[in-house]
């Protein structure tokens, strides 16, 4: 056992309002430069939508993320060894800045400079690359809100399994619903751009599990950015390097949540610790069929942080107990690992990502009632019972499970973006926060008798303890709940490096040289 | 004449080598961060498939049959005893030659009419393009009107380079090459001489070492282990497993850094 500590996130769905207070947040402290204007380290993408840069799911197109070869071995699906140096002139599977979109801002100043005229003075859009006058065909979160739409909603790569019948009834103007996904680099377990970078440039922290690029090595070679699957790595055209999300490194080390974190007005996010099984990384990677079966190995890598015996290999292993103890504290953890709530997104593109998103129930609850009849009336509130006709919500608590079934997200598509496909899988998780729903509603409304909802959170595997954890740390989550932070130990970084006794004077005093003695 | 000779065939060698060995090693040392391909691949790919692709792997054809004719001379020579494999040295040289060409025309095109890449566009980078342009050209009228080069390179401009090698230039044989031939070489160390100053270093960090490092790269700022060990505390140089301490102390710290890694220690790499 090679026990390792990696920071994890969880993504509550149902939280998520779409504000993009996180994306703003991200690109006011790391990407307002010349270059990197349209790069969003965190997007937050509607769906079903194409997404940003558009299609990414889509590997038929982008190439990304691994795939399996002969011999139960993995490879790159766009990049690698041999095929990469092969391709370092021209990448085929490149995106261009088109497939994002072209980076714009207005001459605001005409606004108040243009001489006076007959007409109102306008501030035409200017490319932000070559600052000529543009018209502008795209830009960030162009598919906003957008469900329905020919040209996004039903270009949808999770679309695909789902026959036309049931996709022309996820998107008829009645039914139609969307959810927000918000999306970072996933810090995976297994990254590809890391292996697919022919410089070296790219690499994951030992200690918390950051992903990052070494702007000094890299060389523009534009490896990670197909090998990405999530298209979570960016070339900035300015200054010929890669970038991607750091996790806001500096104020994780200082003990402060990531800004995308820090800001969410939905109170979403959820970051800590997770120990894992390093030796077990191959295996999860490599040992699945693009099948649900990713998310139990997976699962399988990640630790009980109570575990002596985790606890001593961990230890062994230098993580530090601060580490420890934010791993038995942590929100992800429990999540992820102990309610089984949450699931990678994609895992079948073998990365083994390190954010975990709780798929969105909401949509889902609230089913349309197909039939018009007087059993469906008598279960309508007295709002809904003016619109009385075929178009309105059951909302009611009545065949629950069924309305799960018949949710306005077709199950399939849901189980294509979260669990490769598997329905059962999402269902159970769907059916859990149900649960905790019902639970919820017979303490505090009481219209549930106990035992239904004793039946329910039974038929789910959860106890009333656990359905009220849920629910706090859902619902009532303080931020140091939701952030559970350990200590960097830059000290001790520092002590090895360098002997303290001799540079601690020489802050601030100016020498910049080393204080050796000699050679 | 004979100042000019020894100027552009003694004189700028000379200057081109040093300045392409200092240059290129301090530009590495003080800005290891401009060493880039600087790609612009991003704002538009589809042009640059059929410029850098002939581009490259044509000049990496010629560039390696120059170095050939120069290490191994008389090995060619033999080689080009029989006729017909002289013409077919001849002929595939030619057309990479003319994929060149075409290959460096297309991006100087792309270049200079698409107004994104003039935003990405220095100075440096059109001269080195128009100087490239220029060599090529000129190597092709070379190959035109003195034919079999790959024959009278290895006995006349080898022994010429040979000796700027070995410190005693002797130019008499080409110095009575046509102009042509003096022109193509000169240009040559002209490009040498700009390489540090140019995007072209991005030659000399051409990452082969990719083929032997394994897929995932994992640093540990400090050494996992070492850190929490009570006999190793408080120590000048960072401490490695099982090195004793006075040997820590005889090694420099970098480089047993660097080599304590390949082993074991602070690098781990998995798969
Ligand atoms: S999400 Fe992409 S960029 Fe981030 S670690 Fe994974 S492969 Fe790398
Ligand atoms: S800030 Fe939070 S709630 Fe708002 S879009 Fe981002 S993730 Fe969603």
């Amino acid at each position: 056992m090679d026990v390792r500590s990696q920071i994890s996130m969880v993504f509550h769905l149902d939280k998520c309002i779409g504000c993009h207070t996180c994306s703003i947040a991200c690109k006011n402290i790391w990407t307002d430069r010349k270059g990197a204007e349209y790069m969003w380290w965190n997007n937050v993408e509607t769906k079903p939508g194409t997404g940003y840069p558009g299609k990414w799911e889509d590997q038929e197109i982008y190439k990304g993320g691994w795939k399996k070869s002969s011999g139960g071995k993995i490879s790159l699906k766009g990049a690698g060894k041999l095929r990469g140096l092969l391709n370092i002139f021209h990448n085929p599977h490149l995106p261009v800045i088109d497939d994002y979109y072209e980076p714009f801002t207005y001459k605001y100043l005409d606004l108040i400079e243009a001489p006076a005229g007959e007409d109102q003075p306008t501030a035409r859009p200017v490319s932000l690359i070559t600052g000529k006058p543009i018209d502008i065909k795209m830009g960030p979160n162009w598919d906003d809100d957008l469900s329905g739409t020919p040209d996004y909603a039903r270009n949808d790569p999770n679309l695909q399994e789902l026959s036309p019948a049931e996709q022309e009834a996820m998107f008829q103007l009645e039914r139609m619903a969307f959810f927000y996904l918000p999306r970072i680099c996933n810090h995976c377990l297994n990254p590809a751009c890391v292996a697919s970078c022919p410089s070296g440039a790219i690499y994951k922290r030992g200690e918390d599990g950051v992903v990052l690029i070494n702007q000094e090595v890299c060389r523009a070679w534009r490896m990670c950015v197909t090998a990405c699957p999530y298209k979570k790595s960016y070339y900035n055209w300015g200054t010929g390097k890669s970038e991607k999300c750091i996790l806001c490194y500096p104020r994780l080390e200082a003990g402060f949540a990531p800004a995308c974190m820090h800001s969410c007005v939905g109170r979403i996010r959820y970051l800590g610790v997770l120990l894992y099984d390093a030796d077990k990384i191959e295996s999860a990677a490599t040992k699945h069929n693009n099948d649900s079966s990713a998310i139990d190995l997976q699962m399988d890598m990640l630790l009980d942080p109570f575990d002596p015996e985790v606890i001593h290999s961990a230890k062994e292993n230098g993580v530090a107990d601060s580490t420890i103890k934010a791993a038995q504290s942590s929100p992800t953890y429990k999540f992820v690992k102990e309610w089984g709530l949450a699931v990678p997104l994609h895992p079948e593109f073998r990365t083994l990502p390190m954010l975990f998103y709780v798929p969105p129930l909401l949509p889902v609850m609230a089913s349309l009632s197909e039939v018009n009849n007087i059993k469906q009336e008598k279960k309508l509130d007295s709002i809904a019972k003016s619109w009385n006709d075929n178009w309105l919500y059951d909302t009611s608590t009545e065949e629950l499970w069924g309305t799960i079934e018949q949710a306005r997200f077709p199950l399939k598509y849901m189980a294509n973006m979260f669990t490769a496909g598997d329905e059962e899988k999402i269902k159970e998780i769907l059916k859990k926060l149900m649960a905790v729903r019902i639970h919820r509603r017979s303490v505090t409304v009481g219209d549930i008798s106990e035992e239904r909802s004793q039946a329910t959170l039974k038929d789910v595997g959860l106890t009333p303890e656990m359905a009220d954890d849920i629910f706090s740390l859902t619902a009532l989550a303080k931020f140091d709940d939701r952030f559970v932070i350990p200590a960097a130990h830059r000290e001790q970084a520092m002590e090895m490096m360098d002997f303290v006794g001799t540079t601690k004077g020489a802050t601030g005093f100016g020498i910049k040289q080393d204080l050796k003695r000699s050679l | 004449m004979d100042l000019l000779n020894n100027f552009t065939l003694i004189g700028l060698p000379y200057a081109a080598l040093v300045l392409f060995v200092v240059g290129s090693i301090y530009r590495y040392q003080a800005t290891k961060y401009t060493y880039s391909s600087l790609s612009s691949q991003f704002l538009e790919g589809k042009q640059l498939f059929w410029g850098s692709m002939p581009f490259h792997w044509g000049i990496l054809v010629l560039f390696l049959g120059h170095l050939i004719a120069f290490l191994m001379p008389e090995s060619l020579l033999a080689f080009n005893s029989h006729p017909v494999k002289l013409l077919i040295i001849e002929i595939s040289a030619f057309m990479f030659a003319l994929i060149v060409l075409v290959g460096i025309l297309t991006l100087f095109i792309r270049r200079i009419t698409n107004p994104r890449l003039q935003v990405v566009t220095n100075r440096m980078d059109l001269i080195v393009e128009i100087l490239l342009i220029l060599e090529v050209i000129i190597g092709i009228v070379v190959a035109l009107n003195f034919r079999w080069g790959s024959a009278w390179f290895p006995a006349v401009i080898t022994p010429y380079l040979n000796s700027l090698m070995i410190l005693q230039p002797d130019i008499s044989a080409v110095a009575s090459l046509p102009s042509a031939i003096k022109l193509h070489i000169v240009l040559a160390f002209t490009i040498i001489l700009l390489f540090p100053f140019t995007r072209l270093v991005h030659f000399l960090v051409v990452p082969l070492h990719y083929l032997r490092r394994p897929y995932q790269r994992v640093i540990w700022s400090w050494d996992k282990k070492q850190v929490r060990n009570p006999d190793t505390a408080w120590s000048i140089t960072r401490p490695y497993e099982g090195v004793p301490n006075f040997l820590q102390k005889l090694v420099p710290s970098e480089l047993a850094e660097k080599y304590m890694q390949k082993l074991k220690g602070p690098f781990r790499y998995f798969k």
